[in-house]
């Protein structure tokens, strides 16, 4: 998508790494499910560790969003049809919306945006 | 609790079932943001379906994509995913003695336990109706959300870029509204949040893509600091 010059176009040696991607985050993602049901409850039960483990998606997900808003590679790109559509976004999150409208009112006002 | 001996009655399994069903159809609509932001970032049609049917966490799975699509490294798009994902672990720990698996329908639980799911169990009062609510949830929400996968990425991958549809706004916004719960239960919350973001931001320009969103876990520090300080 964002591909730069330095970083050349998509070769045999980028695919192979994406399904190393897929198959590594596959077995990851069930190995840490699996592993909740097989280690003893005390072993992650030290209040800290919980609570660590209880924000760290808190931490990860903020900077998913500044991001996925506002990156593209290295440089901050202040897109204004992506950024209203986020803000629009954001509202009906805070407005407690369905899912649903979240994601349509956000496509649809950075769509028409584009359009004008 | 006062219904803690006896099944409970099939007036209350067809509510949990209800609600459950209704918790996959509206999940499911994210799986057309993931298929097409998926295939956008450069995945084929078939492994943003693996990606939905065997990693199975939508958060993650958003994220592993999200990196790919910045042009950042594999480390980095694995290690932010990983992370976002060790949350299940601890839902797990806390289902295992609701749902009481061995053998094969132990490892069919570990592929289920996801957000919903455990959201929906933990919210019964009967270990009876948890276990239903689990399963239900379980079901619809990966009924959905793969169907839904392979709709999204096959249509992104037919209709050409996505930004004319607006996606790049919907994933960010789909981000937030996995914060948005979080973010209501606490101030220790909002604040880990605002460092990450802050983190996040002041590393975009000066780091690889998808460093940003490893660094943002330091924000964890800034939270037990202030825990710290206050007790």
């Amino acid at each position: 998508m964002c591909g730069t010059a330095s970083r050349g176009p998509r070769a045999g040696g980028d695919v192979l790494n994406l399904w190393v991607l897929v198959v590594a985050t596959v077995v990851g993602c069930y190995v840490l499910k699996l592993a909740g049901y097989l280690v003893p409850a005390r072993v992650l039960d030290h209040p800290r560790t919980r609570r660590a483990i209880e924000l760290l998606p808190v931490a990860l997900l903020a900077a998913l969003v500044v991001v996925e808003a506002l990156a593209s590679g290295r440089h901050l790109d202040w897109n204004a049809a992506r950024l209203a559509g986020l803000a629009v976004g954001a509202i009906a999150v805070w407005r407690r919306a369905p899912f649903l409208v979240v994601v349509i009112s956000a496509a649809v006002t950075a769509a028409v945006l584009r359009q004008v | 609790m006062t219904a803690a001996t006896g099944a409970p009655g099939p007036s209350a399994r067809r509510s949990v079932v209800r609600d459950s069903l209704g918790v996959g159809v509206a999940v499911g609509a994210y799986g057309f943001a993931f298929g097409a932001a998926s295939v956008a970032a450069g995945l084929s049609v078939l492994q943003s379906c693996l990606l939905s049917m065997l990693a199975f966490t939508g958060g993650t799975q958003f994220a592993v994509v999200g990196v790919v699509a910045g042009g950042g490294s594999l480390v980095a798009a694995l290690g932010s995913g990983l992370l976002l994902a060790s949350r299940n672990t601890l839902y797990a720990m806390r289902l295992a003695p609701l749902l009481r698996v061995r053998g094969m329908r132990r490892l069919l639980a570990a592929l289920g336990t996801i957000d919903e799911s455990t959201a929906m169990a933990i919210a019964q009062r009967e270990p009876a109706l948890s276990r239903v609510a689990f399963w239900w949830t379980f079901g619809g929400v990966f009924t959905f959300w793969n169907l839904s996968t392979l709709l999204g990425a096959a249509g992104a991958s037919a209709f050409g870029d996505p930004s004319r549809y607006g996606l790049d706004a919907v994933i960010p916004a789909a981000f937030l509204a996995l914060l948005a719960p979080r973010l209501r239960s606490g101030a220790v919350e909002r604040r880990v949040a605002l460092g990450g973001a802050a983190i996040a931001l002041v590393l975009i320009p000066l780091t690889p893509p998808g460093v940003p969103v490893l660094a943002s876990c330091a924000a964890l520090l800034l939270a037990v600091r202030v825990r710290e300080a206050t007790s």
